[in-house]
């Protein structure tokens, strides 16, 4: 399951589909698995008229819980050393998801990632680093 | 989010895991899990921020007896005041910036607490929604052992208008 430092070139990449068409139903099964209820992400309601939002919109969270799933399913489980992402987008119910891990260094057991999850539109949602280690 | 017992449970990791969507077996077969590295099931990476549900004061979770700023029979159950209503995102403002390092990671019987220190703040000015105002936080959570096993940076930020699509 782990990679192989032997095996990896910078540059190389591994991506997956997160998600296609996100459902509201999952947004609210992260809000009930994780304890964030903020309204921004179940309430229409609330979102629309009292926050000015064109709908409710997934947590940030979500996104990089998916985007981690992808992340595991590359370098293997219990590998991961760091992992950090910036939100640079809102990701709405029906977006599609794309998350992209790029090898940046590998040294002393240690492969450095760029981390990018992209909608169906092209547009960058979140944008980090991982770090995990490799036999 | 200061926090002083959060136990690391098996049906959380299975619940977690199911809300990102990963059918990854290590998060809930414990058969299966004995027999790969970790040699036991453990927590999805970003699992350590479910934190919030054992945080007594964790202020997105609706509280018995207590208001609501979420809709009922008006869009949201608080009058309008110090949030101004608008723009900020509602309550708690947006998530900006999430950033873990793994000393170890979590399995289930593990205890954690967790401390919180305030990070910086600063502000920017932004095209798709005004004046930002950004303020860190450094959590650590320690185990049952007082070891440092996650060190989490959040960045949160509140906006003066909602920010706009691109």
């Amino acid at each position: 399951m782990a990679l192989k430092a032997s095996s990896l070139k910078v540059g190389d990449t591994y991506s997956e589909c997160l998600v296609e068409d996100l459902k509201r139903t999952q947004i609210v099964q992260y809000a009930g698995a994780s304890g964030d209820y903020n309204p921004l992400h179940s309430d229409e309601v609330f979102t629309t008229k009292v926050a000015g939002y064109p709908s409710v919109f997934a947590h940030g969270m979500l996104t990089m819980g998916m985007t981690g799933r992808m992340l595991t399913n590359y370098v293997g489980d219990g590998r991961l050393t760091k992992y950090g992402v910036r939100f640079t987008n809102q990701v709405w119910p029906g977006d599609t998801l794309q998350g992209t891990a790029t090898v940046e260094e590998v040294s002393g057991g240690i492969v450095k990632l760029k981390v990018e999850t992209t909608n169906q539109d092209g547009v960058t949602v979140l944008s980090g680093y991982a770090e995990a280690r490799v036999d | 989010m200061a926090v002083e017992r959060f136990p690391v449970e098996a049906s959380h990791i299975l619940m977690f895991a199911r809300s990102v969507g990963d059918a990854n077996q290590i998060y809930y077969d414990a058969e299966y899990a004995r027999k790969t590295e970790p040699g036991t099931i453990i927590a999805p990476p970003t699992f350590v921020q479910s934190s919030a549900q054992f945080d007594p004061d964790y202020f997105l979770r609706p509280k018995i007896g207590q208001p609501w700023f979420g809709s009922g029979k008006e869009p949201t159950g608080i009058k309008r005041e110090s949030s101004g209503g608008g723009g900020g995102g509602g309550g708690g403002g947006l998530h900006a910036e999430q950033h873990f390092e793994y000393h170890r990671h979590l399995k289930p019987g593990d205890v954690l607490s967790a401390t919180v220190k305030p990070g910086k703040t600063w502000e920017k000015e932004s095209k798709r929604a005004g004046k930002l105002v950004f303020s860190e936080s450094v959590t650590e959570y320690r185990d049952q052992n007082g070891e440092l096993v996650i060190t989490a940076r959040s960045v949160g930020v509140r906006t003066e208008r909602p920010v706009e699509s691109k």
